[in-house]
């Protein structure tokens, strides 16, 4: 999204009859459960409002995070969607303990307490009319890609998942793809199987199939290259999801920007306001 | 009915809570509902385009944040055809940050930005992130006149100058800016600071050094805000690590007409409005009909009999 058309969508005159409503909220949510997932990774699940729920895919929240061993995170932490259910009110992350952030959140119990700040930023879109598409992720990538596997299959559009993974005990969300119909394929490198020219293989055998109509990846500058680099040579669309620091959350404070490639032409945008998702072709890996 | 509206000037806010130049964008208006605040305040726009400073451009600290974004503009081109329009349909006043690297250019572009749609003129005289060591007019009273001065001649609006608090002369610096025709003060900006990372031994920001807000600064700069608005007669803004209602009042009963929010909204983006239903509430229980009745009423003397009931009502 262009920030000229963010304006012409969000500009409001002040005698406009709709009542001015909230589309993003801080809310104190309930922690439903916060279960180690395997050596690395929690899954936290929450229960929270109907504008949490409503969260789509490639979205993500600001986590206010407990404080613990003393540390005190003074900033929200970014948390990509893992789920959303709209009808239960609950939405759900996929963390790994990575710092003072994380490691507060880690304590969090069952009918505790956590501020969530959400839905931010523009997420994936999915054209319903595609048939087949390709979902590649690595580590923690994995968890912002898992809502697709759900969205797409509503759609009626089939999912291969590649999962890439330093050893295979750390390949995540396999049962959440496969649970929505999606071929998965693990890739890792403790088995040699992750490299770049592997997956590229793995890559040209579905477009000759006919099962890669679209790329949706996130988590690999790696696997980035190489998937712009089919998308060019076979004119296919793709969707990336970029990560970058972050303070606010909601375009205010210019912290996460990034350049990307917009026709020749080098662009900064935020991370956390014109994207987290962004056309595949303009992001710089 | 408490009466929430301040006077800044010739201007009437409906409440005194606006957001600190920088940590505001159309964005927010998903959280809040805009014609709530007092004022809005835009980032600060420059002549020449701007791409900002080299990342990491933010690093948090304790009890608050240091940042060295560096003032990325679009220009005044962008701002005439887009920002301006986009807050022409809200009813709170318009305050346009502005900056520039000499007092001639900071005068030209006061006067291109003077258009209808525009309340206020904020002069960002005291960016730490832009001039080396975060040298800025706002560090002497000489260079603060004259810039001002310049200001002044180049538009009718009303002219706000934006302080630093990194300058041991604030309370002759204010002075100057009220003498060169200032009809307000802003105080302050962030405190020059910095922040060193132990695994690499490099700075945590990219440009270095930065500056610290949040509620770390906000002791010292409640101080300032006591200094200059015991020194100056226009209204001085407060502005430094202000999260809460308590912090907003503290601020005013130090001596601030209004209050800007800039940090608070990256941790709780309706701090703003939470501060806004916390005011009515506060003078609710303590009987203050005007929320401007706060403004300077902090009391270091002692004090007779009536002026102690009204600080401590009845239980």
């Amino acid at each position: 999204m262009t920030i000229e058309q963010t304006i012409s969508q969000a500009g409001r005159a002040t005698d406009s009859a709709a009542p001015w409503t909230p589309s993003v909220v801080g809310e104190i949510a309930e922690v439903i459960s916060n279960d180690c997932v395997n050596a690395e990774y929690r899954h936290l699940v929450v229960r929270c409002g109907a504008v949490s729920a409503s969260a789509q895919p490639g979205q993500f929240f600001q986590l206010l995070c407990p404080h613990s061993d003393g540390a005190q995170p003074f900033l929200r932490r970014p948390m990509s969607l893992y789920g959303a259910d709209p009808v239960r009110g609950e939405v759900e992350f996929l963390y790994k303990i990575a710092g003072a952030g994380t490691r507060g959140l880690a304590t969090l119990g069952a009918g505790d307490s956590v501020d969530i700040m959400g839905p931010l930023g523009a997420g994936f879109t999915l054209d319903p009319s595609l048939r087949h598409i390709v979902a590649i992720g690595r580590g923690a990538g994995l968890a912002t890609l898992a809502p697709l596997a759900k969205a797409a299959k509503a759609n009626g559009t089939r999912v291969t998942a590649i999962f890439s993974a330093r050893r295979p005990e750390l390949v995540l969300s396999v049962d959440l793809f496969t649970g929505q119909g999606a071929d998965v394929i693990a890739v890792t490198d403790s088995e040699g199987t992750s490299g770049p020219a592997h997956i590229e293989r793995i890559l040209r055998g579905l477009i000759a199939e006919n099962r890669c109509q679209a790329f949706y990846t996130c988590g690999s500058s790696r696997l980035l290259r190489v998937q712009q680099r089919l998308a060019r040579e076979f004119e296919i669309p793709g969707q990336v999801a970029m990560e970058q620091q972050m303070a606010c959350g909601i375009g205010l404070c210019f912290c996460c920007v990034r350049d990307f490639n917009v026709g020749g032409e080098i662009v900064s945008r935020r991370v956390c306001w014109d994207g987290p998702v962004f056309d595949m072709m303009e992001a710089l890996p | 009915m408490i009466d929430l509206s301040v006077r800044i000037g010739n201007l009437t806010l409906a409440n005194p809570v606006m957001p600190a130049s920088g940590t505001f964008a159309e964005g927010l208006d998903k959280v809040m509902d805009f014609n709530r605040l007092g004022a809005f305040v835009t980032k600060t726009i420059t002549r020449e385009l701007r791409a900002g400073n080299p990342l990491p451009r933010v690093v948090e600290r304790a009890g608050g944040l240091i940042n060295s974004i560096g003032i990325p503009s679009k220009g005044v081109l962008y701002f005439l055809e887009h920002t301006l329009p986009y807050y022409a349909g809200y009813k709170p006043p318009l305050v346009v940050s502005i900056s520039a690297p000499t007092a001639e250019d900071f005068a030209q572009l006061a006067a291109e930005m003077s258009v209808p749609g525009v309340d206020v003129i904020e002069a960002n005289i005291s960016c730490p992130n832009i001039e080396e060591d975060g040298k800025a007019f706002a560090m002497r009273a000489s260079s603060t006149e004259s810039v001002v001065r310049l200001l002044r001649a180049a538009t009718p609006l009303p002219l706000w100058v934006k302080l630093t608090p990194n300058t041991g002369d604030l309370p002759d610096v204010a002075r100057a800016a009220e003498l060169a025709g200032a009809d307000a003060l802003v105080v302050a900006n962030t405190i020059l600071a910095m922040a060193i990372d132990l695994e690499t031994f490099k700075p945590c920001l990219g440009n270095i050094m930065g500056g610290l807000s949040g509620p770390a600064i906000k002791p010292i700069v409640l101080r300032q805000v006591y200094q200059c608005a015991r020194t100056v007669k226009i209204p001085v803004i407060g502005c430094g690590g202000i999260s809460t209602t308590e912090d907003a009042i503290e601020y005013m009963l130090a001596g601030a007409a209004a209050v800007q929010v800039g940090t608070a909204t990256f941790v709780q983006p309706a701090a703003m409005t939470t501060i806004i239903d916390g005011l009515v509430r506060f003078c609710e229980r303590r009987d203050i009909a005007r929320v401007a009745d706060l403004i300077g009423a902090v009391l270091n003397e002692e004090s007779d009999e009536v002026e102690l009931a009204w600080v401590a009502p009845p239980q």
